[in-house]
């Protein structure tokens, strides 16, 4: 066999092996670079009108405003992340789906805390994808900042809700 | 209340990861190419050492597409939603063992000693077993909250497992290290399935026990001090260590043990101090054995001065102690590999001799691949790591992120261990490469392993059922206020 066809059997072969590697790692892409599901091309165009619209917003929107600037659309949460209790640190992707809190092991995220009831309260966007939270009925409530939950309530971008001994707030 | 917009029983999705599919068919795909690399890998060695296609081209490419194919078909009946990439990365890290272990095999220096010849076929035979074990695992172990239930039950299983090599007439010195048993004509290693077992217990154990060891702490200089009667677990696992390394005179089987007890302590507990106890604990406990033990200590000479040993083999002194060349000539190989390697089929790894196609097989992998080809191994196997620690994360009880962070973590601090004794980091130890290495009980237990891992993730990243109408709330503690 030929010096030249090993050596490009050698190099086609590292070539194959990293090409293996590269595939792998754009399977799980979303795990390395976060969850980037929406078009970009027009979430752009969706956010640069309302971006000059902007400086006319009233004061109570900015604090929606996202620091990147207009990339997302009306500063919608895209993560719920627990900041206290067992679970901190996780964080799950908000999109549209409803998300359950409690001690079941059904729950979408399961409370492992005594202060939780089985079904303790639910986090669902509404028809404007307003995302609310509304408690299940649960024997110890579900508090959005100081207030106990009465009815389903609209949760601003980064209010604390605490069940139990787990406090989660939604982020952009 | 507008929840009518939206439908609850649709993909409700687990922590982290997207609503997603089952993405079987990515696993197929990414299957497919991970049998094709290996074939390429074994035409391209015949081609180099022979001038032709080898003729066992099809039968090696059919088998191991056939036992790919099993496995896929069993995830994809019993685990539909589990992880897309740790069937393909095992498949492939275990074909291109295959290639390289019938490579070796047909070295005629290698034949000579008895170190090799017919090692291929049955690394494929015991693949298939793994395969059948993987399936197996897939299909008994529906849940793996079931595990649980035998916590300590395991713990007795693993310690046995772990005493097997030291009980007389069962146990085989072979080269110093007594980490094998030998039964019916096979030499297995028992370590190996321990480590499944140990972090089945470590898992149950941790899970009741972790909050009394996270929160009942002083904290003194930064560092949180437990308690001295939660000390206890960790003193008792550290002595079982220490006893392994005295009387099997096994590095990596201590190391193993007693590092993934500190990964798993710290995941659970999230307490930086037990780090700090567990290096100082292994360190000091490594260094006190290494005084005395004569085997420790020829490893460790041969680590921190292998031209040393290897001069020393080569004139054949006779002092009672057995001088190897191997850590020697596995750096030469590593060295003439350079940046691109050999080519397959063309480096002299087969001058390690003993263990070439075994614990030294990655030295091979060095010569004919080059560093190129052992970085893409390397992170290979680190993504098999990051998929057990991403299903962990993904895992909704803690069982069963305990559990699989356990068996990555185990299967991180092996591949660690390997590769940096052969690499000439840390002293070698007598354990094997997962999946890479010839050797039935490594690539039956990793096999297993996987299967574990893949049960796992299936059950997190399955879309959770809808709510039971009925919730038992009678078991909530009420707030008094």
């Amino acid at each position: 066999m030929s010096e030249l066809t090993l050596t490009v059997m050698r190099l086609g072969f590292l070539a194959v092996l990293w090409l293996f590697v590269i595939v792998a790692v754009q399977v799980i892409r979303s795990d390395l670079f976060g969850t980037r599901v929406t078009q970009r091309g027009s979430r752009r165009e969706a956010a640069r009108p309302q971006q000059a619209a902007r400086p006319a917003a009233p004061p109570q929107q900015r604090q929606q405003q996202p620091p990147s600037g207009g990339r997302q659309r009306r500063g919608a949460p895209s993560k719920l992340v627990v900041s206290e209790g067992t679970l901190t640190g996780t964080t799950v992707a908000l999109q549209g789906q409803t998300i359950t809190l409690g001690r079941a092991h059904d729950s979408t995220i399961v409370l492992d805390d005594d202060y939780a009831s089985s079904r303790h309260a639910r986090i669902y966007p509404d028809r404007d994808g307003q995302w609310i939270v509304e408690d299940l009925g649960s024997t110890n409530g579900t508090y959005l900042d100081r207030s106990r939950l009465t009815t389903p309530t609209p949760i601003p971008l980064g209010a604390p809700i605490r069940i139990g001994k787990t406090v989660i707030e939604l982020r952009k | 209340m507008s929840s009518s917009s939206n439908t609850p029983t649709h993909h409700t999705s687990t922590i982290g990861s997207i609503g997603a599919p089952s993405r079987r068919n990515t696993e197929l795909a990414l299957l497919v190419f991970a049998v094709v690399i290996p074939v390429f890998a074994y035409a391209n060695v015949g081609l180099a050492i022979d001038d032709k296609v080898p003729a066992g081209l099809l039968s090696y490419g059919l088998g191991l597409g056939l036992l790919a194919g099993v496995a896929h078909l069993a995830v994809r009946k019993f685990a539909p939603y589990a992880d897309p990439l740790l069937l393909p990365l095992a498949t492939l890290l275990n074909g291109l063992g295959l290639v390289i272990i019938w490579r070796l095999d047909q070295s005629k220096l290698l034949q000579s000693i008895n170190q090799a010849g017919n090692a291929a076929p049955r690394q494929l035979l015991y693949t298939a077993l793994a395969i059948a074990l993987f399936v197996a695992v897939l299909f008994f172990l529906k849940d793996h909250r079931v595990l649980q239930r035998y916590t300590y039950i395991s713990m007795v299983g693993a310690l046995v497992l772990l005493l097997l090599p030291l009980v007389p007439g069962l146990g085989a010195n072979i080269y110093g290290a007594k980490i094998w048993i030998s039964v019916a004509g096979f030499s297995i290693q028992p370590g190996e399935f321990a480590k499944i077992v140990l972090a089945i217990f470590f898992a149950g154990y941790l899970m009741v026990k972790r909050d009394a060891l996270a929160l009942a702490s002083r904290r003194f200089m930064g560092l949180y001090l437990p308690r001295g009667r939660d000390l206890g677990p960790i003193l008792v696992v550290w002595f079982i260590s220490i006893l392994i390394l005295v009387f099997e005179t096994d590095l990596g089987t201590s190391l193993l043990f007693f590092g993934m007890f500190i990964i798993m302590l710290y995941v659970a507990t999230e307490r930086t101090s037990w780090i700090v106890f567990g290096l100082l604990m292994s360190a000091g406990g490594a260094v006190g054995v290494a005084t005395f033990e004569p085997h420790i200590q020829t490893r460790v000479q041969a680590w921190l001065d292998p031209m040393h040993e290897y001069m020393l083999s080569q004139s054949g002194v006779k002092d009672g102690i057995i001088h190897s060349e191997q850590a020697m000539q596995a750096l030469w190989a590593f060295g003439s590999g350079g940046t691109l390697g050999t080519g397959l089929g063309q480096g002299h790894s087969e001058l390690i001799r003993f263990a070439a196609n075994s614990d030294f097989i990655l030295a091979t992998f060095g010569e004919e691949l080059g560093l190129a080809g052992v970085m893409a191994i390397l992170v290979l196997y680190g993504l098999i790591v990051e998929r057990g620690i991403r299903t962990a994360l993904a895992a909704r009880d803690p069982f069963g992120k305990l559990l699989a962070v356990g068996l990555s973590g185990a299967f991180a601090l092996q591949v660690f261990v390997v590769a940096g004794g052969v690499m000439g980091l840390i002293p070698l130890t007598g354990m094997t490469m997962p999946f890479l290495a010839s050797g039935g009980s490594s690539v039956i237990a990793n096999w297993a392993l996987i299967g574990v891992l893949i049960r796992i993730s299936d059950t997190a990243r399955r879309p959770a059922p809808a709510p039971a109408p009925s919730p038992d709330a009678e078991m909530t503690q009420v707030v008094r206020p």
